[in-house]
């Protein structure tokens, strides 16, 4: 191991606390029932509730897109009074329990709920729909994106933009052609990891969706039921839950080096050569 | 995953003996199963694992024995009787175990960690809940089988899901729920908020939520009985107060507290 200057007792503490996450991942894959997890991992029920569960993280880190990657740039790049509160609110649901987050869904969108009484009245029912898992999703996934996206643009600084701009560039192109490009990398990954939240989300859909197969029962509300009468199919899926977030965290590591050699100018500020 | 939120003693500070009660132990530090007891005497420290339907009476049957055997220290787990079972056979350090359905405890009982046998100390039926003010009308289980309502149920892994199966079977009604919870107070708890149209959930659970919702028995439902166990666990350090615990709970009081939250007598 290179870098022998830190003290032995700190590395030992770390390689305590490196065990702590991964032992009981090795724990997990020591108690699967290897000859039957294929068919556990196939059966109706697992595929329904996988199928779902792809399905929706996907339209939630779609939705974060659409609506993050705007509040980010208007984070970054603009100046008002209370910016700081509510770059604070919109970063809430990533320190709220996701069970409050459901309760406050509830609330908003329920039946009876501030907005879902009027929603009810125009015929729009949320609770109990798929709508419902999707927007419990992005509502705990939709600062991963913010969050990631809009430390990458701080970073990234306003030099290129006002250079841009000086070229008569107009604020949609210098947005298009300049700014984006500049962040890509931040923003796939920050994709990345808002999909994975929305495929980890529990507490607000069994709050605000309820579960039902096919509908609103997602990966993690399957594990949670299986566990009830077969610990072994709740086990085998949990893998398959492991199996995502492994790749995930793999492909969210991998952007940015990637990023960098397909766009010199994207490196990071740090890595950036200060004479150029 | 562990519950443990009994040692704060949730519900203690409802009624003013156990207030009382409490702050006569304050200075007291549990046991924690230190030492181990091979004497008679009933005033150890038991952990008792109880169905989270058990929760109101268990707190109060829980102070009343402390009360009724100075230096007995009892600590509750309310969760699922599944994880309940699963948390013992895994080596969770638990005194007693009061399951919400015979298959659970037989579970406990194959691994053969029973001290000895289980007795049967409540039942349960299962009642339509609506919300307050009935939106949608609901007075028997077919009209929860009507197109348009919301009828939430619990999934049929878990214990009143299996009872659900009963009670639609009896009453020859096929129930097309938005929701099949894995837990019977998540049913109830898409009730209170009024998502839900209805829900089939426990008398003890429409008792315990009180104005929120109003219960609607159904006929077809005193044939499909959930039947509490109870048992003394082989891997307590203290026999005598867990099995003094469970007799307690077998007992006059514990009937009578039983009684008042909804059970029915075995």
């Amino acid at each position: 191991m290179s870098g022998a200057s830190l003290p032995r007792w700190v590395v030992a503490i770390a390689v305590v606390g490196g065990l702590f996450v991964v032992l009981p991942l090795a724990a997990l894959a020591l108690r699967v029932d290897w000859p039957r997890f294929v068919p556990l991992v196939t059966s109706e029920s697992a595929q329904a509730a996988l199928l779902l569960s792809l399905r929706t993280s996907l339209t939630a880190a779609f939705l974060c897109v659409v609506v993050g990657v705007p509040m980010a740039l208007v984070l970054a790049r603009t100046a008002f009074r209370g910016q700081r509160l509510v770059r604070s609110l919109v970063l809430l649901p990533l320190v709220l329990p996701p069970v409050v987050g459901g309760i406050a869904l509830l609330y908003t969108f329920g039946r009876r709920g501030l907005l879902g009484s009027s929603l009810h009245a125009l015929g729009v029912d949320i609770a109990f729909s798929t709508t419902a898992v999707v927007m419990s999703q992005a509502f705990v996934a939709l600062p991963f994106l913010v969050l990631s996206l809009e430390g990458a643009l701080r970073s990234a600084g306003t030099r290129y933009e006002a250079v841009g701009a000086t070229l008569g560039a107009g604020r949609w192109t210098v947005l298009r052609r300049i700014t984006l490009p500049l962040v890509l990398p931040s923003l796939v990954s920050g994709v990345v990891l808002s999909f994975a939240r929305a495929l980890g989300e529990f507490g607000a859909t069994l709050t605000f969706a309820g579960s039902l197969q096919g509908t609103t029962r997602t990966l993690p509300l399957e594990v949670y039921l299986q566990r009830e009468t077969d610990p072994d199919a709740a086990v085998a899926l949990s893998l398959i839950l492991v199996g995502v977030a492994i790749a995930v965290v793999g492909v969210a590591h991998r952007v940015r080096p990637l990023g960098v050699s397909a766009m010199p100018l994207i490196r990071p500020a740090s890595e950036r050569d200060p004479v150029r | 995953m562990r519950t443990r939120r009994s040692r704060f003693r949730l519900l203690a500070l409802a009624a003013p003996v156990v207030v009382v009660l409490a702050a006569g132990c304050g200075g007291n530090v549990p046991a924690g199963g230190g030492t181990e007891r091979t004497g008679d005497a009933v005033d150890g420290a038991i952990t008792v694992f109880a169905a989270a339907s058990l929760t109101v009476p268990f707190t109060d049957l829980a102070a009343r024995f402390e009360e009724a055997h100075p230096g007995a220290d009892v600590t509750l787990t309310f969760a699922g009787s599944s994880d309940l079972a699963t948390q013992i056979t895994e080596g969770a350090p638990a005194d007693v175990f009061a399951s919400a359905d015979t298959r659970n405890l037989d579970r406990v009982e194959a691994a053969g960690l029973l001290a000895g046998d289980a007795v049967r100390f409540a039942t349960n039926t299962l009642e339509l809940a609506v919300p307050s003010g009935n939106p949608a009308g609901i007075s028997s289980l077919a009209d929860a089988a009507r197109p348009g309502v919301k009828t939430v149920v619990c999934a049929q892994q878990v214990p009143c899901g299996a009872v659900t199966a009963q009670v639609e079977e009896a009453a020859d009604v096929d129930l097309t729920p938005v929701s099949e919870e894995s837990s019977v107070t998540d049913v109830l708890g898409k009730v209170v908020s009024g998502e839900a149209d209805a829900g089939l959930v426990y008398v003890t659970d429409v008792r315990a939520a009180g104005n929120a919702v109003l219960g609607i028995p159904l006929p077809e439902a005193a044939g499909a009985v959930t039947t509490y166990p109870i048992a003394a666990l082989a891997d307590s350090e203290d026999t005598a107060t867990a099995q003094a615990f469970v007799d307690y709970v077998l007992g006059a009081d514990g009937r009578a507290v039983l009684g008042a939250a909804g059970f029915g007598a075995p």
